[in-house]
């Protein structure tokens, strides 16, 4: 049995068995080797570091190198039972455009976000006004890769205008979990470090 | 069968059905000489397939007849190696219109008498896979676990993966291109023109006169050679050095090293090669042109296909770039395809994938065991 990172093995909890998964910004292939060994899915990756496009495939996985900005458009219409984003929308350069391509390629879409409307995070910046640095969010302001930081709140906003139906969310806050039918509760954008959700079509 | 090549070590195959080309001509009772490595299992569900470049031939995992120097793969094809033996039975077909064994130009015709030579019809990627089909069909094997080749040998997994995607469990096409660019056609143009205009071709009858073009196919070896490498390979092992001297000869001599070694590339290829092989064989390449072809676009060529492609570029390539196998990868995520791809840092131009490239070898291996 693998153990997975804990946000990780909470999206793999919304996938369901037997299905067509494709993980963008698939990393070094954890959450895909977990889906493909325990839930019989049929994997893809797309990763834009092709040193971890080829750790990837050098387990097994299949997995290539691309940008979720530029590469998207390559699949065709509801090809993947689940789209799967995690902890990567907030470093794209266009999230809404994004947002829009996964619903086009897959039937389901779960997207992961680090809450920058945490209770920590804006405590970092009311006290010490600087970039806050979390446990999520451990990078400086001149290092990240995160040029699109969102809050909860933000989320649900885009894919109100949108139009895209969030049917679960799934928050975390200090390793414990709390699920939502649906969007979550306004306080969850104070209480929550992450959250993710699974939009469907 | 081919007398000279009978003392080879190798194996034969004289197909018993001629063989309909994609010129429209045909074959009858063609030789294919093949080699294999490891056990084929009772249930024949084993076999990889491995398909050789342009210079290369069936000795993919042992010393060639005529050189003696150790296969052109053996890095890679063994016992617990990344296509491991243990595992696979490896076979590997010396290409139709090659010349180490399996029927083409240089090959005695026997309706006329004479060697083909020139009158050998034109083959192409396609007529090359054709045959090699019927050589794994005498063998039972319904499946293959995969196809793997570089170079030419990857434009063989591509057309394999394309006419027979059934018969397939995975393609491995490395360093390749779904169809030869302006840039390939016109170094194989170059080599052509060279071997043609050596004296000694005599419009390619030349095994009648006793003679052989080594100057033409030893100029086109050099040419082709170039652009297997790379500029920072070249700097890094010739640099400007000089052959055997302390200053400049202020000549034509070999000066410089980089001269010295291609001169001895041109003189050993033409031991082992024969020159109109030499033109049949690039020309297939030149005619290589999948969406041509198959009379569809990439994407409709693989939509759907139930194998498991794994696709191979190298950074210092300029001859079959990561561009050009990308536009596989591209047509085959928008097919649906499942595939993985993986571009290898290297400096050593497109021969990286015969060479020592540990990362490679990972990727190749991993995938493999997946299967």
């Amino acid at each position: 049995m693998i153990t997975l990172r804990k946000d990780l093995d909470l999206i793999a909890n919304l996938v369901e068995d037997n299905s067509k998964v494709i993980d963008i910004g698939c990393g070094n292939g954890e959450l895909l080797n977990f889906l493909s060994k325990n839930k019989n899915s049929k994997i893809q990756g797309l990763e834009i570091n092709q040193k971890k496009v080829n750790k990837c495939v050098s387990k097994g996985l299949s997995v290539i190198q691309g940008d979720a900005d530029k590469d998207l458009g390559l699949y065709p219409e509801q090809s993947f039972d689940y789209v799967i984003l995690s902890q990567t929308i907030q470093a794209t350069l266009e999230p809404n455009k994004i947002l829009t391509e996964l619903t086009r390629i897959g039937k389901r879409v779960i997207v992961s976000i680090p809450n920058f409307g945490f209770w920590k995070v804006r405590l970092d910046l009311l006290i010490k006004g600087k970039m806050p640095i979390t446990s999520k969010l451990n990078s400086t302001w001149f290092e990240t890769e995160n040029i699109h930081l969102c809050t909860i709140s933000d989320f649900t906003d885009l894919c109100d205008q949108l139009n895209l139906k969030i049917k679960q969310t799934v928050t975390i806050a200090s390793n414990k979990q709390k699920r939502f039918s649906g969007k979550p509760n306004k306080s969850e954008n104070i209480f929550a470090e992450e959250a993710i959700f699974l939009i469907q079509n | 069968m081919n007398e000279e090549h009978k003392k080879n070590d190798c194996l034969f195959y004289n197909d018993p059905e001629s063989l309909l080309l994609e010129s429209g001509q045909i074959i009858n009772g063609h030789d294919i000489a093949y080699k294999t490595y490891g056990t084929l299992n009772s249930k024949k569900d084993n076999a990889i397939l491995i398909c050789h470049a342009l210079s290369g031939d069936q000795y993919v995992a042992s010393p060639h007849p005529i050189t003696k120097k150790e296969g052109w793969w053996e890095r890679m094809v063994g016992k617990n190696k990344p296509i491991d033996t243990n595992r696979f039975f490896v076979i590997c077909i010396n290409v139709l219109g090659g010349c180490m064994g399996s029927t083409g130009p240089a090959s005695f015709n026997p309706e006329t008498n004479k060697v083909f030579a020139v009158n050998f019809p034109i083959i192409t990627i396609a007529d090359m896979v054709k045959a090699q089909v019927r050589l794994i069909d005498n063998f039972g094997i319904e499946k293959l676990v995969s196809v793997i080749g570089g170079s030419m040998g990857g434009m063989q997994a591509l057309e394999w993966a394309a006419s027979y995607p059934e018969r397939l469990k995975s393609a491995i096409p490395i360093a390749t291109s779904p169809r030869h660019t302006a840039q390939n056609i016109a170094f194989h143009e170059l080599g052509r023109q060279a071997i043609m205009a050596d004296v000694n071709w005599n419009a390619g009858n030349y095994k009648d006169k006793n003679t052989n073009p080594s100057k033409g196919l030893s100029i086109a070896r050099m040419t082709a050679h170039v652009t297997y490498l790379s500029e920072a390979s070249l700097t890094k092992k010739f640099g400007r050095k000089l052959q055997d001297k302390t200053d400049l000869g202020f000549g034509f001599d070999a000066d410089f090293q980089i001269e010295s070694y291609l001169r001895h590339q041109g003189h050993t290829f033409v031991d082992r090669f024969d020159a109109n092989s030499y033109l049949y064989i690039t020309r297939a390449m030149d005619y290589f042109d999948l969406e041509k072809t198959h009379k569809k676009s990439l994407t409709e060529i693989y939509a759907n296909s139930n194998l498991k492609f794994l696709i191979v570029s190298f950074t210092g390539d300029w001859l079959y770039p990561t561009s050009e196998n990308l536009m596989i990868v591209r047509a085959l995520s928008a097919g649906g395809v499942d595939v993985s791809f993986v571009e290898i840092e290297s400096d050593k131009g497109h021969d990286a994938f015969l060479l020592d490239e540990p990362e490679f070898d990972v990727c190749l291996d991993g995938f493999l065991k997946s299967l």
